[in-house]
């Protein structure tokens, strides 16, 4: 115990006398860790930028998405009877996050007179799912399926169709139809690119409630979205596809996972990164190892008064290891935080036009990285010089 | 038992023509627990050889080394080590006291080797061993600003810090004028005596050798004993000899000495 500290104790003092010397050869090794941590934890980050801005379009990974359509005349015959299978599914295998979902065009009466309007027909849990943030207002809660007048979340053209520039004097718009209803908008999404044209999501209960499509089509039955823990997703796939078939016979049920393992940042670029931070704490370490090397040859004297001390040569050894390995090690704690300091104000909104709606921590990982890197580096540049000191001749260097 | 015990003790070297160099040839020596023993010789006549082999710096090419009966040569690297630590305390001519640290880091410096209580106490030992040798006041002094003298005495207070049972001390004086070397050697002689330390002090100074209640002469790595500064007599070096003359005498010429030197005692072998 005493001989641990009595090497750190040794190490650091070392340190602190020669500030400058461990100064010039540890910026080298501060800058390589920062880089490394700062570029691993910048990929993650950048990942997670890419990996929302998927989710958005695609849903989050472990989406089964359930179609169920009726074969022929034989099959049944109304969008409610496999809206009811749909709700026993979910309720049977308590699925958390799930939601009906359809495309349709409605008809819209706009100051400029009606338009048929894009609509995405949807459930609450939805927003969730997809990761839905509106720029002004708010998404959909469960309880405005209960309201009388239909909630809209539209897109930014709607509301300029609308003559509209915010939510301030709560706008409506009257749902053209057999039955219309005025609907109130709630929400605004952004446009999802430049010149898109209305859109506008409505909750599937309201439009079964005042949507009249043509019954020529046949029934609009809506595709079932099931956000599941990834470890029963293969199981639930499987088993939603056999009930739902059997539940509704003469007709056809397909059940597949979305979104599965789409990495935008793929193991190759993430070694590419990782190796041009290595190559870097490399160059890094070799300047350490040169000054070590100088220093002690400079300090072959002291190294001999400390045998006269009763120093073993395994404890000159692991001495002159511990001053390389504190060094690295105080480097590499800088080296994190300038990097934490730099990723923590990176304008992440301004650089990828997007912003994060789960902020990442900064990766621990990337953090261990960087102080395991240092501290290998340290060891490593250590080494030789500690070889060296272990060889000098006791009574030579004390006459040095 | 003697606290060590040289029998025999040679140490050669192989220089780069294949030769042997004889440093040290048939050193036999044994010290007490509490003597003070001092070895006299030119340059180059195996002195800082001996105190090596002694401080276990260094080990005999063949004879016998026994610390406290135990034979040095059954010992490992590590258990020499341990023992160097625990058991002496250097004092060297040029002070060699670390660079770059105080007065009282140099001091606690042997600490850091140490164990237990020693090692967790080692900054209030040092203040302690400092303020003994009269250098309480320049605990946070640097090396550089202190004196010769009192860099010497921090050496003292670093050689004795652990308390060693061996202080081994080589040219002690080497780097001090007359009067600062006699007042460093008074306090090196108090301390040991003290802390019951034996004191092994190697030096060409026949006045700190005269300190000593045991004499040696080491010429061509051969020791034997010698008396100095017996009544009216003064010593001085005449060429590679220590010569004891009467007052008013005058010292011959060619190394003659003018009084012998007495022969060697029984436990000390001489030249052949």
């Amino acid at each position: 115990m005493t001989g641990l500290v009595g090497a750190v104790v040794e190490a650091w003092d070392e340190l602190r006398i020669h500030k400058l010397r461990v100064l010039l050869a540890l910026v080298g090794v501060a800058v390589a860790v920062c880089a490394i941590t700062g570029i691993t934890a910048a990929a993650q980050m950048m990942n997670q930028v890419l990996r929302e801005q998927v989710e958005r379009d695609i849903g989050r990974p472990t989406t089964l998405v359930v179609n169920a359509f009726p074969l022929g005349e034989s099959g049944p015959g109304t969008a409610a009877q496999y809206d009811a299978e749909f709700a026993r599914v979910v309720e049977r295998y308590g699925i958390e996050y799930a939601s009906r979902e359809m495309f349709t065009q409605l008809r819209f009466r706009f100051p400029t007179g009606a338009q048929d309007v894009q609509v995405q027909v949807v459930d609450p849990e939805y927003g969730v799912m997809r990761r839905v943030q509106p720029a002004q207002g708010t998404w959909f809660s469960e309880s405005d399926v209960d309201r009388l007048a239909p909630p809209l979340v539209v897109n930014e053209s709607f509301l300029a169709q609308l003559g509209a520039v915010d939510l301030s004097s709560h706008p409506t718009v009257v749902l053209g139809g057999k039955s219309p209803v005025r609907a109130t908008v709630i929400g605004v999404v952004e446009d999802r690119f430049p010149e898109e044209g209305p859109t506008a999501f409505l909750l599937y209960d309201h439009f079964s409630r005042w949507a009249t499509p043509d019954p020529s089509f046949g029934p609009m039955i809506p595709s079932l979205q099931l956000w599941v823990p990834p470890e029963m997703a293969d199981e639930l796939t499987e088993v939603v596809r056999r009930d739902l078939q059997a539940a509704l016979p003469n007709s056809q049920a397909d059940v597949f996972q979305q979104g599965e393992g789409f990495d935008v940042l793929d193991g190759g670029v993430q070694w590419v990164i990782t190796g041009i931070g290595a190559v870097a704490l490399l160059l890094g370490g070799l300047g350490l190892v040169n000054i070590s090397l100088v220093t002690v040859r400079y300090r072959i004297r002291e190294i001999g008064i400390r045998r006269s001390f009763g120093a073993t040569s395994g404890r000159v050894f692991f001495g002159v290891l511990m001053e390389s390995v504190v060094a690295t090690s105080v480097a590499g704690v800088v080296g994190v935080i300038a990097a934490v300091v730099v990723i923590k104000n990176i304008p992440v909104e301004s650089i990828f036009g997007v912003a994060l709606d789960d902020t990442p921590p900064f990766p621990r990982s990337a953090a261990l990285l960087g102080m395991v890197c240092a501290t290998g580096v340290g060891a490593l540049a250590g080494l030789i010089p500690a070889i060296v000191a272990v060889r000098v001749k006791v009574i030579d260097a004390i006459r040095y | 038992m003697a606290l060590l015990e040289l029998t025999d003790v040679t140490r050669s070297v192989r220089l780069p023509d294949d030769s042997m160099l004889h440093i040290l040839t048939g050193v036999t020596l044994s010290v007490d627990a509490g003597e003070h023993v001092s070895v006299v010789g030119r340059s180059g006549t195996g002195k800082s050889t001996l105190l090596n082999i002694l401080g276990l710096l260094d080990a005999p090419t063949s004879g016998e080394y026994a610390l406290d009966g135990t034979p040095i040569g059954r010992l490992s690297g590590r258990a020499r080590a341990r023992r160097r630590g625990d058991d002496f305390g250097f004092v060297f001519q040029q002070f060699n006291l670390l660079p770059g640290r105080t007065a009282l880091e140099n001091v606690a410096a042997p600490l850091l080797y140490a164990r237990g209580r020693a090692f967790w106490s080692r900054s209030r030992l040092a203040a302690e061993m400092l303020d003994r040798v009269g250098l309480g006041a320049r605990l946070d002094a640097m090396p550089e600003k202190l004196s010769g003298g009192e860099q010497q005495r921090v050496a003292i207070a670093r050689a004795l810090v652990r308390r060693p049972r061996v202080i081994l001390a080589d040219e002690p004086t080497g780097a001090l004028d007359v009067d600062t070397g006699g007042e460093v050697m008074s306090l090196l002689d108090e301390i040991a005596s003290d802390t019951g330390a034996a004191l092994i002090a190697i030096t060409h100074d026949l006045a700190v050798a005269a300190r000593a209640q045991r004499h040696y002469r080491l010429a061509d790595g051969v020791l034997v004993p010698l008396t100095l500064d017996s009544p009216g007599h003064v010593t001085e070096w005449v060429g590679d000899l220590p010569v004891s003359r009467p007052h008013g005498a005058v010292t011959l010429p060619s190394g003659t000495p003018a009084v012998a030197a007495p022969p060697a005692p029984q436990h000390v072998r001489g030249p052949a």
